[in-house]
């Protein structure tokens, strides 16, 4: 519901930006891996090892974050433990509270899989790993990665539901920004995994598959914003208005650009291998930044 | 004074501006001056914030006559202290809670300067303090209450617009008030919080609609848990979407089994 707003702003601004940019790559990137994992073949193996080592580091940096975003960082642990009873703090209808947990669990999820990744390409020889990376192929490791995409999927979707589950305008006006985090982030990791592919020949082999993905990744993001446009109904001029409208160019430039250049190879022999996953990332980014900066202008 | 749910009842029709409410809760508070600067108004104090919990709102508006071309409606605003506080809905830490006098408090000890209740209030009256790294609001002098004193505000108040008492009292006077003014032909007057989020702490006698003082009207103000299930019921489609779209990407094409 759209209505009128008489509330200052949190000042969420550059830390909690790269928070939501990198949540949403490194939940998007285990989903991947793990689609990868679970639906790709043989060759595809290495783009999914690659996608959970990316995965975790990026995720490290996320409390880091969040952590000097506080007031009081130094207080940052009780967001999980209550400071009277010593219990742990869980409210289910909190997004932030929620999203803590989330994060911690899909924290567990990632590290596990980084070190089976590790362990399975062979790139540490250490005893422990070599045994990490046998979960890779094992019944369990797969009941493990569907359950840690699960907490992934979450960890790259909630950022949207945090912010909408508040009176802020733009923000409280659409029901959209959930969905559209995830479809962007997925999108995001894709770029991310892209990226580090490059020179290595056992990963690139899946880029082709990779682009694919991206493709539907970029309709469903298109898809959501023009319902989170549309959602917004009066309020949407402050979104589109002033200069929010570079970053929405920007935007545009991130997704259309890149589906279809990944749409049509011969377009895609024609520009370096990097730009387009870079576009694809600052647009990525560009979106969070005129959704999270415009309601607070 | 036993611990009963306590409340504020502000009667703007008697509100003169003088901001002695103000002077009081900061002096009681230990609240910073604000800085001088001229806003172009005699409402000199902007808004609610971490360094001001009682704000004198001076509502201009057109006149009546070329005698009147400004008219003036002012009103001590508050913490709401919301039945459905929005603000203790969305605290991840607990350091929002409801006291022993129904009233909402942010205790400073737990509170770690996350600001999710700024995006929350509705009403804007949470503010984050740099200096001690929390967030800060009205707390209804809750030393006060437990020490059988009314908030200093209301203690202050030379014209008797900001009254205090037991919830239900201050409703009863409330209505009172307000078919007095019926009665005395003041047909537009109407009481603001016996319906919003379960009813507020603090109720207010308006003599405009709410939006005029920069309330939300009773239907804009919501929880913002409204959006919880939307918002991840369209997360979960999506989800849903993106992996049938990494089947269709991904799946293998006349390769072997690993």
């Amino acid at each position: 519901m759209t209505g009128e707003h008489f509330v200052v702003p949190p000042h969420w601004e550059w830390y909690i930006l790269l928070y939501f940019f990198l949540a949403g790559i490194s939940g998007g990137a285990f989903v991947i891996g793990t689609m990868l994992r679970l639906w790709g073949g043989p060759a595809d193996a290495a783009a999914s090892r690659l996608a959970f080592i990316v995965s975790f580091p990026l995720l490290l940096l996320c409390p880091i974050l969040l952590t000097i975003d506080l007031g009081q960082p130094s207080r940052f642990w009780h967001m999980l433990v209550d400071v009277g009873s010593g219990t742990p703090v869980f409210k289910a209808y909190s997004p932030m509270s929620l999203g803590v947990w989330g994060l911690t669990l899909f924290g567990l999820f990632s590290f596990v899989m980084f070190l089976a990744a590790v362990g399975e390409g062979g790139y540490l020889r250490w005893r422990v790993l070599a045994g990490a990376g046998r979960l890779l192929g094992s019944a369990l490791g797969k009941v493990f990665m569907v359950i840690g995409a699960i907490f992934g999927f979450f960890v790259a979707a909630y950022t949207g539901v945090l912010l909408a589950v508040s009176n802020q305008p733009v923000w409280s006006d659409t029901w959209t920004l959930g969905g559209l985090f995830l479809a962007s982030g997925l999108s995001g990791a894709v770029a991310t995994i892209l990226l580090f592919s490059r020179g290595r020949r056992d990963a690139v082999v899946s880029d082709g598959k990779l682009m694919e993905a991206d493709r539907y990744f970029i309709i469903l993001e298109l898809v959501l914003i023009a319902l989170f446009l549309i959602t917004l109904g009066g309020v949407v001029s402050k979104v589109l208005g002033g200069g929010w409208i570079i970053l929405w160019l920007v935007v545009l430039i991130g997704t259309l650009v890149p589906l279809i250049a990944e749409w049509r190879p011969t377009m895609r022999r024609q520009v370096p291998p990097v730009v387009v996953p870079v576009l694809v990332l600052v647009g990525v980014l560009a979106l969070r930044a005129v959704i999270i900066f415009s309601a607070q202008a | 004074m036993a611990t009963q749910p306590v409340g504020f009842f502000t009667d703007t029709t008697l509100c003169i501006g003088c901001k002695a409410c103000e002077v009081a809760c900061k002096e009681w508070n230990g609240l910073p001056n604000n800085p001088l600067e001229f806003r172009g108004s005699y409402d000199n104090t902007g808004q609610l914030d971490h360094a001001n919990w009682r704000h004198v709102r001076f509502v201009e508006q057109a006149g009546t006559s070329q005698d009147k071309p400004i008219a003036w409606s002012m009103m001590s605003d508050v913490c709401k202290h919301c039945a459905n506080a929005s603000c203790l809905e969305v605290c991840p830490t607990d350091a929002i809670v409801r006291t022993e006098f129904d009233t909402v408090f942010i205790q400073q000890d737990v509170c770690n300067g996350c600001r999710d209740c700024i995006s929350a209030c509705p009403y804007g009256v949470i503010g984050f303090n740099s200096n001690t790294g929390t967030a800060q609001k009205c707390t209804f002098c809750y030393d006060r209450l437990q020490n059988h004193l009314k908030p200093a505000c209301a203690t202050a108040c030379p014209t008797q617009s900001i009254k205090f008492g037991p919830l239900d009292e201050m409703r009863q006077t409330a209505a009172a008030r307000l078919d007095t003014l019926h009665q005395q032909g003041v047909s537009q007057a109407r009481i603001y919080g016996d319906k919003e989020y379960g009813g507020l702490h603090a109720l207010f006698l308006l003599t405009d609609k709410p939006e005029a003082y920069k309330l939300p009207s009773t239907e804009s103000a919501v929880l913002p848990s409204r959006n919880n299930i939307p918002g991840y019921l369209t997360a979960t489609v999506t989800a849903v979407v993106a992996a049938v779209a990494g089947l269709i990407a991904f799946r293998r094409r006349g390769e072997a089994q690993p």
